[in-house]
């Protein structure tokens, strides 16, 4: 889309502010003064001072001696900023997109806005009226550049519309101070005469850059629009957030859930044609009293299924109180992914279609109950048996080495080794039976010690022996001793069941 | 010949009942998975897995074997390459010993719940769920509309079931295809050599539908079930003196 840019300038925004919630003041010249190094220095002049001459940067004590009666206020600190701000703001009706410009104007992005306003002419026309009737001294342009577009509003002479691709050439009779230099560039560019920027405009570059430093040729890229002017907008465009306004509030479940679906099928569409899943969404309900409620969902793998996320959300609309009804649904995605297209399957090993439906159902278990409750585990390289798996991040990640087999290991672990009574016969042997929760289980079969021994980085403790032990009912258990049979301090665990 | 063919309408008409059981849906494929004659209890001698199995087990022990040999049925009735889920509240599974007893770990998605009622819903979601393998649920009662409701879920999705109850109270009825019983048996190992051996269970069909209980011994080895027929598991049984490894 051609972009169009709007720069708005406030000459006098604070003496204009000070005069509207002061009818007195209105076209009376009075300045603003602030100290400054000791000295009180004017900060701002109102509309009538200005024309008596008298500009900000002079000192008090000079205004007074030539105009005695002026009156003289203090300077509010931080005002211009926090009216710039509130006057960005407002100007949202005209446009998403509206910037504070440092320090007297505003930006607007106006592309695609301009033809809501009949035209350019009377969109530009209906800001300014808008803004004089508040008692604002207000100059606007239009045109396809930021820089262009400002050079215009402050030193243009009664144009506001720049018409697009003529960007430079109207401002190739404007002074050089339009292209927003330092002030030692436009005086070195004064001394040698170059008056207007189309006097210099067309210079080659080379000795543009060796004589007046790199900075002119950005501020003319700047409003040829070579280079790109960012714009910080006072409010970030919400990206993926779709509107449901509904003629009668709307209190029952099943509305809601239509509602819902209208709106989930809107967003996912959007983000199916960006390439896009959300991972995040927020559905806002506003009551017709006021009242905002919003429910959340979240998803494990990026997704722009409307019929799963209708379900995940499904979990959850029972905690809306419609009481008199919602009048305004909210959908946004606050988190959004970038999602492979359907294609992509064939370079994956495993079955993408089955893959995202595993994650779909997780999905709604953790929408129920927490995303603490799944576990998925691969192997870590650590002997200590607890800690020989680890917890996968995702679905899709893989193992990166493999699961040992070398050494039996028992199907069910107690989490905490229970201690138990052995009877050994000889150091270092298998018991020959060992009392468990009461029952005596006397030994036929043995195989070990497989010993494990602490890692020291993490643990500090005693070694453990592990032995497979098999009782004459064939029922298979894990036992350990830990620590050295000499050590005085070794005991017997029982650590878990065989298959 | 009036004969045979009647038992063959006989035959014919059991299948059709059976389907529209939904147990053994035609053209659901009625390939061995490697139980032997266990496969021959159920009707048909297919086994059938679209079906709610249930399982109870006692004590910690054979709560152990059972889980062992779902681990190992598992890996034996599907080659093919997915996830599972393995639903519990108290789960005690140990992952690396799976590998050993034929599935890999990562293939299989724990969830771990806090009290029975979401375990079963979790399980009635997996099994809805037609990209999984199966669905394992470990917990303690299960009520006969609440396995019905499961067997519901199944014959649209197709995922096999097995839920393994834990302690239960009682052994109630339930709707299951089958109820199994496992016990661990001393391991299957040459005599005079050392070590446990490989694991070996008594399984046993306490209650098939349409078929017929029974008991069997079978072991697990790399290669697969190892079958033991009545007679020689008997006097396998003695146990040896104790042997140290």
């Amino acid at each position: 889309m051609h972009k169009r840019f709007v720069a708005i300038g406030f000459p006098f925004l604070v003496t204009d502010w000070m005069a509207r919630r002061d009818a007195k003041l209105k076209d009376e010249p009075f300045i603003l003064y602030a100290p400054e190094r000791g000295r009180m220095v004017i900060k701002a002049s109102s509309k009538a001072a200005h024309s008596k001459g008298i500009f900000p940067g002079m000192v008090v004590a000079d205004c007074r001696a030539i105009f005695p009666d002026m009156t003289v206020l203090e300077y509010p600190a931080g005002k211009a900023e926090e009216l710039l701000e509130a006057l960005a703001l407002w100007c949202i009706r005209f446009t998403p997109v509206s910037a504070v410009d440092l320090p007297d104007g505003i930006v607007l992005n106006c592309s695609g806005c301009t033809h809501l306003w009949q035209g350019e002419q009377s969109y530009v026309a209906h800001i300014l009226t808008r803004l004089e009737n508040f008692g604002y001294h207000v100059r606007a342009a239009m045109s396809d550049t930021v820089a262009s577009a400002w050079a215009v509003s402050r030193y243009g002479k009664n144009q506001t519309i720049v018409p697009p691709g003529e960007q430079l050439s109207a401002l190739l009779h404007l002074p050089a101070e339009a292209l927003r230099l330092e002030h030692t560039a436009t005086e070195k560019l004064e001394k040698l005469g170059l008056n207007k920027i189309g006097q210099f405009a067309n210079l080659p570059r080379t000795a543009l850059r060796k004589r007046f430093g790199v900075e002119l040729l950005h501020r003319l890229d700047q409003v040829s629009g070579f280079e790109i002017e960012p714009v910080q907008p006072v409010q970030p465009p919400k990206q993926y957030l779709e509107r449901l306004t509904c003629l009668e509030p709307i209190s029952t479940a099943k509305g809601i859930e239509i509602g819902l679906e209208r709106l989930l099928n809107t967003l996912c569409e959007r983000l199916a044609s960006e390439g896009k899943g959300l991972r995040t969404a927020t559905l806002r309900c506003h009551r017709v009293d006021g009242d905002v409620q919003e429910i959340s969902v979240g998803t494990n793998l990026p997704s722009r299924s409307a019929s799963h996320l209708m379900k995940l959300f499904e979990l959850k609309t029972n905690q809306l109180q419609p009481d008199l009804g919602f009048e305004l649904f909210e959908l946004e995605a606050n988190t959004v992914e970038p999602l492979a297209f359907d294609q992509t399957a064939m370079w994956i090993e495993t079955n993408t279609a089955d893959t995202s439906a595993v994650a779909e159902l997780l999905d709604k278990i953790i929408s129920k109950r927490g995303a603490k409750v799944i576990h998925r585990y691969l192997p870590a390289e650590h002997y200590w048996p607890e800690r020989s798996y680890q917890l996968a991040p995702s679905l899709s990640t893989k193992k990166e080495i493999e699961w040992r087999t070398d050494q039996p290991r028992p199907i069910h672990l107690l989490s905490i080794p229970h201690v138990i009574e052995v009877t050994v016969p000889l150091p270092d042997y298998p018991p020959m039976l060992f009392f468990y929760k009461g029952q005596r289980h006397q030994i036929k079969k043995a195989d070990g010690p497989e010993r494990v021994e602490q890692e020291w980085w993490l643990q500090q403790g005693e070694f453990r022996d592990y032995y497979c032990v098999e009782d004459e009912e064939g029922k298979r258990y894990w036992l350990f001793r830990s620590g050295h049979i000499d050590g005085g301090n070794s005991r017997w665990y029982i650590h878990g069941f065989f298959a | 010949m009036k004969r045979s063919s009647k038992q063959a309408i006989v035959q014919e008409l059991r299948t059709r009942i059976l389907a529209m059981q939904g147990i053994n849906k035609p053209g659901n494929g009625s390939r061995s998975i490697g139980l032997g004659d266990i496969e021959k209890a159920f009707p048909g001698s297919v086994f059938p897995k679209n079906a709610i199995h249930e399982f109870t087990s006692h004590e910690p022990e054979s709560a152990a074997a059972t889980s062992g040999f779902l681990s190992c049925l598992l890996h034996s009735m599907t080659n093919r390459k997915g996830f599972c889920l393995w639903v519990s509240s108290r789960r005690v599974i140990f992952p690396p010993a799976l590998k050993l007893l034929g599935i890999d770990p990562e293939c299989v998605i724990f969830v771990d719940l806090q009290n029975d009622k979401d375990v079963l819903w979790a399980i009635e979601e997996g099994l809805r769920c037609s990209a999984l393998i199966a669905v394992v649920g470990e917990l303690r009662e299960l009520t006969f509309a609440q396995s019905r409701r499961l067997q519901l879920t199944i014959e649209e999705s197709q995922v096999s079931g097995f839920i393994h109850r834990v302690l239960p109270k009682s052994e109630n009825a339930t709707v299951c295809a089958a109820r199994w019983k496992i016990s661990p048996l001393p391991g299957m190992i040459e005599p005079g050599l050392p070590g446990i051996g490989f694991p070996k269970w008594r399984v046993e069909l306490a209650k098939v539908k349409n078929g017929k209980p029974g008991s069997w011994e079978l072991a697990w080895t790399p290669k697969g079930f190892e079958h033991f027929s009545k007679k020689t598991s008997e006097t396998d049984n003695n146990p040896n003196t104790a042997q140290y490894a």
